[in-house]
């Protein structure tokens, strides 16, 4: 239930975002989805791939900051209150959010990515009110 | 260990004659010899034979790196060519490089004073000594090869840069002691980390590290990568070469052999010389040197001298890490900023490594200061807060040492040129404008 994302540091300095696109297409690893996080000096790229060892090993060989960080995602139905009912379940259960963001999987549904401190806690109460959650196995079909 | 007991430990008073001697000797040689030197002391109604003790050195006038540039290439050479051995010539970041020359006494001598600065690193005969220093018209490579062979140590003169030749002699010979460049003994301890290398097999336990400033941090630091005990040396082409000040192994400051290089500290305004434990410029009069002898010449290091004898018997003056030069001294909105500052503070946080860059900048008639810093890849958080926070912290702690603001940038890992030689740490866009 645990999804190991890629968070790559970025310079905010012209054509590394295409370095870094290009390097993970010449490896044949696929971004399922992906966001950014910017400041005004620099950026954090994280990616839902599903070979995070071998994109973690690449783009460390040319010399890019990287990490492998452990996120949940919560598959709902592409409908109003879907997010909002996940993120209450969340909230009362004293789960705090230290980032998160969101993407369409084109049939009816989208999925969350959440990073928060207890990953596991959150499986276990999300699991609790039978959300649907994203496998390791799915990130591959996404 | 003393090389030299009988010239290292010197009564001061005995020392002072001995200076004084050799003084007039030097004086009564430039003035028959060195035009440049001849019309100076005339110009100053000075003779040679005014020129009577080491108290009479603050009468005769100084000599400047520019002077060495007016006079290139052979101007200040005292001896007629047939008798110069050996040249050696510094790079130049502005204009025409500065030249030195040797005759065969003076190589004696250099090997002489770098032979006792290796026996303060414990260097002996028994000894395998790495010289990663580069050979070449840049003095360390040669400079430290004489003075080891003089002492009867296995010399491997691989000179600078081939990290993994550096790292596979390691192992092979099992070198026992190793001379290059603090930030050069750095990389190469990070290599030995990265290479997973048996560090079993590393048999270092000298380090003798200089040609460019280090701080007490970075001591540590090395001492931890490469498993030895790291010395300073110091030395310039001008005066000699490296050798002309080393840490003994008690390590309060640097012994300088003041029986061949006379230092004085002045105010680098007035020019006036300063008691012992006063900050300001060291100068050198080279008192024994043949070809090329210097008079009170400025090295525009800053730094303090100690008198008292040292625990390890020494009698010779020592100085202390310079805290700067002052043409590496950088005025920004009027206040003193060196390099080594920024780079104590980075050693000091847990989180960053001495890898970073000045960035002097001016803008509506305003300095601006940025520190580039890297991001160490095990200190990379993927949270925003998180590298906000530490770049906030490092502008913090930056811009309480340094007494001004300091904003920070945070760089990719690896994307600040590591230097092989003297480290380029600043740029400063005012002077392009
Ligand atoms: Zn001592």
């Amino acid at each position: 239930m645990i999804i190991r994302q890629l968070s790559v540091f970025l310079e905010n300095r012209a054509g590394r975002l295409t370095e870094l696109t290009g390097i993970l297409a010449d490896n044949d690893i696929n971004i399922s989805a992906f966001s950014i996080a910017d400041t005004t000096d620099f950026g954090i790229l994280r990616v839902i791939t599903g070979k995070p060892e071998l994109a973690e090993k690449v783009l460390k060989e040319r010399g890019f900051a990287v990490k492998i960080t452990d996120v949940i995602g919560i598959v709902m139905r592409n409908k109003p209150g879907a997010l909002h009912h996940a993120l209450q379940i969340l909230t009362d259960n004293g789960i705090s959010i230290e980032y998160m963001y969101a993407f369409a999987s084109g049939d009816d549904r989208a999925t969350a990515v959440i990073r928060t401190d207890s990953p596991k806690k959150a499986i276990e109460v999300l699991q609790l009110h039978k959300m649907e959650l994203l496998k390791t196995g799915d990130v591959y079909q996404i | 260990m003393i090389w030299n007991e009988y010239h290292e430990c010197m009564d001061r008073q005995r020392l002072t004659e001995l200076q004084g001697e050799r003084l007039r000797d030097m004086v009564e040689r430039i003035y028959f010899n060195v035009p440049f030197y001849r019309n100076k002391l005339q110009e100053m109604g000075i003779e040679p034979g005014d020129i009577r003790s080491v108290e009479d050195l603050k009468k005769l006038p100084f000599t400047t790196k520019q002077d060495l540039r007016d006079n290139y290439p052979f101007g200040l050479f005292a001896v007629p060519q047939h008798d110069v051995v050996r040249l050696h010539a510094s790079s130049g970041t502005t204009g025409k490089s500065t030249v030195v020359g040797y005759t065969h006494n003076d190589i004696l001598m250099w090997s002489e004073v770098v032979a006792r600065s290796l026996t303060m690193a414990g260097v002996t005969r028994d000894d395998i000594i790495q010289v990663a220093y580069g050979y070449g018209l840049f003095t360390g490579g040669l400079g430290l090869h004489y003075g080891a062979e003089k002492i009867g140590a296995s010399v491997i003169p691989i000179s600078g840069g081939n990290t993994k030749k550096q790292l596979q002699l390691l192992e092979d010979f099992g070198s026992t002691a190793i001379a290059c460049t603090p930030s050069y003994a750095a990389y190469l301890g990070e290599a030995i980390a990265e290479e997973k290398l048996d560090r079993s097999k590393i048999k270092l336990k000298a380090g003798i590290f200089g040609a460019e400033p280090w701080t007490e941090e970075m001591r540590t630091q090395i001492q931890q990568l490469l498993g030895l005990k790291a010395y300073d040396i110091y030395g310039l082409s001008e005066v000699i070469g490296p050798g002309v000040s080393m840490e003994c192994g008690f390590q309060h400051g640097m012994h300088v052999f003041e029986d061949h290089f006379i230092p004085e500290i002045i105010d680098p305004e007035t020019c006036e010389v300063l008691p012992y434990g006063t900050l300001g410029e060291l100068v050198f009069t080279t008192v024994t040197k043949e070809a090329m002898p210097l008079l009170r010449y400025r090295t525009r290091d800053l730094t303090r001298l100690h008198v008292e004898t040292c625990e390890c018997g020494r009698t010779l003056v020592r100085m202390e890490k310079c805290v700067g030069r002052s043409d590496d001294m950088l005025i920004i909105r009027g206040v003193n900023v060196f390099p080594s500052q920024v780079e104590s503070v980075l050693l000091e946080m847990s989180e960053t490594k001495p890898h970073y860059l000045l960035v002097v900048d001016r803008e509506n008639n305003l300095d601006t200061l940025e520190i580039q810093v890297e991001v160490e890849e095990q200190f990379f958080s993927d949270e925003v807060k998180e590298l906000e926070g530490l770049r906030k912290r490092i502008s913090g702690n930056l811009t309480s040492l340094l007494g001004l603001h300091a904003s920070v940038r945070l760089v990719e890992p690896g994307t600040i040129e590591r230097s092989m030689g003297k480290a380029q740490r600043v740029v400063d866009k005012r002077k392009l404008k």
